[in-house]
C-alpha cells in the first residue's frame, strides 16, 4: 500500500481524527479507573470481612500509629495539590513550570512511598507480617496495592519528565499528562478511604 | 520442595516421560505444531505471516486470530472431554478406567478451564472484534493496539496451559479452584500455579478487551446512530462489556489472594490462622455468575442476526430484545450464591438468591418469545446457520428449565454436586452459547473471507452435534436424580453405568460433528471458486457490515455511513440509496501496524512461566522488559499514516468491478413474496 507517513508536527493539528482519538484515550482511561476502583472495592470487601480475623494476634489499635498515617496521608494529598499545579502550568505552556511541579510532586509521591514501606518493615521485622493472621493478610494486600499503584504512577511521571523535558508540551503529552494527574487524583480518594477504613476505624 | 537460584522448582523431572498418555498428547500436540511450522516455512509464508497478521492492529485480523485461537483450544478441550467420558463408562466396580485418579482430576480442571476461558472467550471476542466495528460504521476500534496486545496476552496465556501438559502437571482443584484443596498445603506441586497465572493474565487480556469495545461502541457509532438505532448483536456487545468490566478486577483479586496465600504464606483462604474459605467462593462467584452471561449475551445477539435474516423480517420486538439484555445484566449480579447455596447463609439469604436468580427466566423467556414470534409467519431458509438457532431454541429452554429447578434452594440442597448439574451447565454452554457462536461462525464467514461454508457438512455436523449433545446430556440428568456426584474416578453402582455408556456414545457422535466443521472447512476452502460471494450481501440481510465487499476493505468504510434506520443497510437498499461510496474519495487515517503486541505476549508468556516455577530472576527481569517495552511505545510516535485518497479509489474501485449488484434493487421485505 502507498501511504505518506505522519511526522508529529502535522500530525497533530488541522486533522479532527486525531482530536477524536485523543478524546478517547481520557474516556477509556475514565472507564479503566473505574475498573481499578472495582479492583479497589474487592480488596475493601476481603477486608471489611477479615478485619477481627486476628488469630489470636495483635489488632489493629495495637499495631497502627494514627500519627505516622496522618503525616503519610499529609505527603500524598499535598502531592495531589501540587500536582493541580503541575496542570495548571502545562496548560499555559510552561514547560519548565510544569516539570517543576512535577518534580515536586513526585518528591512527595516517593515521601509516601517511602513511608509505607518504612511502616511495613517495621511490622515484618517485629513478626507481624502478612503471614501472621487473615487480618494482616487482607492489611498488607490492600494498603500494599495502593502503594503499588502509587510507585506505578511515579515511573509513569519519570517517564513523563523525560517526555516533557524533551518534547515540550505537545497535544499527545498534554493528553498523557491529563491521564496521568486523573491516575493521581484517583489514588488520593483511595487512600482518603484506606485511612478512613484501616487506619481511624481500627484504632477507634 | 527444593529450589535452584536458576531454574526455581523447575528441574528434568517436571517432565512426565514416564506417563504414555500424557507423553501421547504431548507428542501429538508437538507433531501437529512441527507440521504447521514445516509448512509455513516450505511455503515461505513466515514474512507474510508476520507483516500481515501477527502485527496486525486491524480488528479483522486480530479477529480472525482469536476465532483460530478458539478453535484449537476446542479441540484441546474436546480431546480431555472424550477421556473422561471414556474413563468413566469403564470405572464402575471392578474396573477403573484408563486414568490413574490424579490425571483425571488434573483432565476435568483444564477441561473447565479451558473450554470456558480459551474457547468460549476468545471465540465471541474473535466474532465481535470482526463485525462491532462493522456493525456501527467504523473504521476500527478504539485502540487498535491495545486490541493487539490483548489478543497476544490470551494467546500467551493459552500457551501456558500448553505447557502444562509437557512440563509438570495442571491443577486438580477443579475450573473453579476452591481452596483449601488449591493452597498449598494440599496441592503443592506448580499444578495451581498455571490454573492461577493462565487465568489471571487471560483475565487482563479480556478486560483491556472489554475497555477497548466499550469505548469503541460508545464513541464511534456512525453519525445517525443512536442508541436504539444500534444492531441488536452490538447491543449485547455492549451489555457484555459492561459486565467484563465490572466483574473481571475482582477475578484479578479473587487470583491475586490466593496467589499470595500460595506464594507469601498468607491467610487469605487458608484453614488456619483467620482464613475464610467462603471469601473465595463469594469473590470467584461474583465474578463468575457475571461470565455465565458474558459468554451467553453474544450469543443470544447472533442469534438474533441470524434469525431475522433468515426468516426475512425485522426481529420482533427490538426495544425489548434490548432490554431483556440489560436486565440479564443487572439481574446476574445479585445471583451469585446460588452457586452455593449449601454455605449456611440461612433461610432467608437463600431465599433471596433463590428467587432473584428464578427471576432471570423471565427477560430471557421474553427473548426467546421473540425469536418465536419473528420466525412466526416469516419465509425461512433452513440454512447452517438458522438450524444451530433452532436447535439452540429447543435445547436452551430444556436448559433454562433445570436452572430454574436449581434455584429452588431446597432442590439444590439435593442435587448439586450432582451429574445434574453437569447436564444443566453443558445444556446452556453448549444449547445455548457454542450453538450460537457456531451460528455466527457459519453466518459471518462469507463475510469474512468471501466466500461461504459448505452447506452439506455444515447440516451433518449441526445434526450430530445436538444428537450427540442429547445422548451425551440428558443421562447425566438421569444419574444426578440417581444421586450420582460429579468428578468420580471410580464408582461400584451398577446400575449407572448404562447411562455412562450412552453418554460415551453421546461424547463420540459429537466427535463426529467435530470432525464435520473440520471437514467443512476443508471443503469450503478447497471449493471457494465455486462458494463465492461477489455481492458482500450474501444472505441478503439488514445491517452495515453487509453493505460493503466481502472481505471489506482494511479500512472498512471509504466514507462513513450517515444512519438513518435501525437496520440501516436494509433501509437503505429499500429506498434505493446506494450504499458502495463513490468518489472523491478523502485520505483516511490509519493506525500503522506494530510488533509491540507479539512482544508483549511472549513476554507475558515467560513472566508467567517464570512465576509459575518460582524462577525469580525471570520473574524481574521479564517484568523489567515489560516496563522497557511500554515506555518504548510510549516513546514513538510513528503509529498512524494517512492513507491518500487516490489510493483508496484504486480500492474501491476494485471492490466495485468484484461487485455484482444483485440484491441492490431487492429490498427486504420483498424478499417474502419473491422467496
Amino acid at each position: 500500500m502507498s501511504a505518506t507517513a505522519l511526522n508529529s508536527a502535522t500530525h497533530d493539528h488541522g486533522h479532527d481524527h486525531s482530536h477524536d482519538a485523543k478524546e478517547n484515550a481520557v474516556f477509556g482511561f475514565w472507564i479503566y479507573l473505574m475498573t481499578d476502583c472495582i479492583l479497589f472495592a474487592s480488596l475493601f470487601a476481603t477486608y471489611a470481612v477479615m478485619r477481627h480475623n486476628y488469630a489470636d494476634g495483635p489488632t489493629g489499635k495495637e499495631l497502627f500509629d494514627l500519627k505516622y498515617v496522618f503525616i503519610e496521608t499529609m505527603f500524598l494529598l499535598f502531592s495531589s495539590f501540587s500536582n493541580g499545579f503541575a496542570m495548571i502550568s502545562m496548560h499555559r505552556k510552561d514547560r519548565f513550570g510544569t516539570l517543576k511541579w512535577l518534580a515536586l510532586t513526585a518528591v512527595l509521591g516517593l515521601g509516601f512511598v517511602g513511608m509505607e514501606v518504612n511502616e511495613f518493615t517495621h511490622l515484618v521485622v517485629e513478626g507481624n507480617g502478612p503471614d501472621r493472621s487473615g487480618f494482616l493478610s487482607s492489611f498488607f494486600t490492600l494498603v500494599a496495592t495502593h502503594g503499588a499503584h502509587v510507585s506505578v504512577g511515579l515511573i509513569w511521571m519519570a517517564v513523563m519528565m523525560g517526555q516533557l523535558y524533551f518534547r515540550g508540551i505537545t497535544p499527545a503529552i498534554t493528553s498523557r499528562l491529563m491521564r496521568l494527574s486523573l491516575f493521581w487524583h484517583f489514588l488520593d480518594i483511595v487512600w482518603i478511604m484506606v485511612f478512613t477504613v484501616v487506619y481511624l476505624m481500627g484504632v477507634l | 520442595m527444593n529450589e535452584t537460584a536458576l531454574f526455581g522448582k523447575l528441574t528434568l523431572s517436571a517432565i512426565p516421560y514416564t506417563n504414555p498418555i500424557i507423553m501421547g498428547a504431548v507428542g501429538v500436540s508437538a507433531l501437529l505444531t512441527l507440521l504447521i511450522v514445516g509448512w509455513i516455512t516450505q511455503h515461505g509464508h513466515w514474512r507474510y505471516l508476520w507483516k500481515e497478521w501477527f502485527t496486525s492492529v486491524d480488528h479483522k485480523r486480530i479477529g480472525v486470530m482469536y476465532m483460530i485461537l478458539a478453535g484449537v483450544m476446542l479441540l484441546r478441550g474436546f480431546a480431555d472431554a472424550i477421556m473422561m467420558r471414556v474413563h468413566q463408562a469403564f470405572a464402575e466396580g471392578a474396573g477403573h478406567g484408563f486414568l490413574p485418579a490424579e490425571h483425571y482430576n488434573q483432565i476435568f480442571s483444564a477441561h473447565g478451564t479451558i473450554m470456558i476461558i480459551f474457547v468460549a472467550m476468545p471465540f465471541f471476542i474473535g466474532l465481535m472484534n470482526y463485525v462491532v466495528p462493522l456493525q456501527i460504521g467504523a473504521r476500527d476500534v478504539a485502540y487498535p493496539f491495545l486490541n493487539s496486545v490483548s489478543f497476544w496476552m490470551t494467546a500467551a496465556s493459552a500457551a501456558l496451559i500448553m505447557v502444562s501438559l509437557a512440563v509438570g502437571d495442571f491443577s486438580q482443584a477443579g475450573w473453579t479452584g476452591y481452596p483449601p484443596l488449591s493452597e498449598t498445603q494440599f496441592s503443592p506441586t506448580s499444578g495451581v500455579d498455571y490454573w492461577i497465572w493462565s487465568l489471571q493474565l487471560g483475565g487482563i487480556g479480556t478486560l483491556m478487551t472489554g475497555i477497548n469495545f466499550f469505548v469503541t461502541i460508545l464513541r464511534m457509532r456512525a453519525p445517525g446512530m443512536n442508541f436504539m438505532k444500534m444492531p441488536v448483536f452490538t447491543w449485547t456487545i455492549l451489555v457484555t462489556t459492561v459486565l467484563i468490566m465490572m466483574s473481571f478486577p475482582v477475578l484479578t483479586i479473587t487470583l491475586l489472594l490466593l496467589t499470595l496465600d500460595r506464594y507469601m504464606d498468607m491467610h487469605f483462604f487458608t484453614s488456619n490462622l483467620g482464613g475464610n474459605q467462603m471469601m473465595f467462593a463469594n469473590l470467584f462467584w461474583i465474578w463468575g455468575h457475571p461470565e455465565v452471561y458474558i459468554v451467553l449475551l453474544p450469543a443470544f445477539g447472533m442469534y438474533s442476526e441470524v434469525v431475522s435474516t433468515f426468516s426475512r423480517k425485522k426481529l420482533f420486538g427490538y426495544n425489548s430484545m434490548v432490554y431483556a439484555s440489560v436486565a440479564i445484566a443487572v439481574l446476574s449480579f445479585i445471583v451469585w450464591l446460588h452457586h452455593f447455596f449449601t454455605m449456611g447463609a440461612g433461610a432467608d439469604v437463600n431465599a433471596f438468591f433463590g428467587i432473584a436468580t428464578g427471576i432471570i427466566a423471565i427477560p430471557t423467556g421474553v427473548k426467546i418469545f421473540n425469536w418465536l414470534f419473528t420466525m412466526y409467519r416469516g419465509r425461512i431458509e433452513f440454512t447452517t446457520p438458522m438450524l444451530w438457532t433452532l436447535g439452540f431454541i429447543a435445547t436452551f429452554a430444556i436448559g433454562g428449565m433445570t436452572g430454574v429447578l436449581l434455584s429452588v434452594p431446597g432442590a439444590d440442597f439435593v442435587l448439586h454436586n450432582s451429574e445434574f448439574l453437569v447436564a444443566h451447565f453443558h445444556n446452556t454452554l453448549i444449547g445455548g452459547v457454542l450453538f450460537g457462536y457456531f451460528a455466527g461462525y457459519s453466518y459471518w464467514f462469507p463475510k469474512m473471507f468471501g466466500f461461504r461454508l459448505d452447506e452439506k457438512w455444515g447440516k451433518r455436523a449441526f445434526w450430530s452435534w445436538i444428537i450427540g449433545f442429547y445422548l451425551a446430556f440428558m443421562p447425566l440428568y438421569a444419574l444426578g436424580f440417581m444421586g450420582m456426584p460429579r468428578r468420580l474416578v471410580h464408582y461400584d453402582n451398577p446400575t449407572w453405568q448404562p447411562f455412562l455408556m450412552v453418554a460415551l456414545v453421546g461424547a463420540f457422535v459429537i466427535g463426529y460433528g467435530v470432525v464435520c466443521q473440520i471437514v467443512q472447512l476443508v471443503v469450503s476452502i478447497r471449493n471457494r471458486e465455486a462458494l463465492r460471494d461477489t455481492t458482500g450481501d450474501i444472505w441478503n440481510s439488514h445491517s452495515l457490515e453487509w453493505s460493503v465487499t466481502s472481505p471489506p476493505p482494511f479500512y472498512n468504510f471509504a466514507k462513513i455511513p450517515h444512519v438513518e434506520a435501525l437496520d440501516q443497510f436494509a433501509h437503505m437498499k429499500e429506498n434505493g440509496i446506494n450504499h458502495r461510496s463513490e468518489a472523491p474519495f478523502e485520505p483516511i487515517h490509519m493506525p500503522r501496524n506494530s510488533g509491540v503486541g507479539v512482544v508483549m505476549g511472549a513476554i507475558t508468556f515467560v513472566f508467567g512461566f517464570a512465576m509459575i516455577w518460582h524462577i525469580w530472576w525471570v520473574v524481574i527481569a521479564s517484568s523489567l522488559a515489560m516496563l522497557a517495552t511500554v515506555v518504548y511505545r510510549a516513546n514513538d510516535e510513528d503509529v498512524d499514516y494517512m492513507l491518500s485518497a487516490e489510493e483508496v479509489a484504486r480500492i474501491e474501485k476494485q471492490g466495485a468491478q468484484a461487485t455484482v449488484s444483485a440484491h441492490s434493487g431487492l429490498s427486504h421485505h420483498d424478499m417474502i413474496t419473491q422467496g
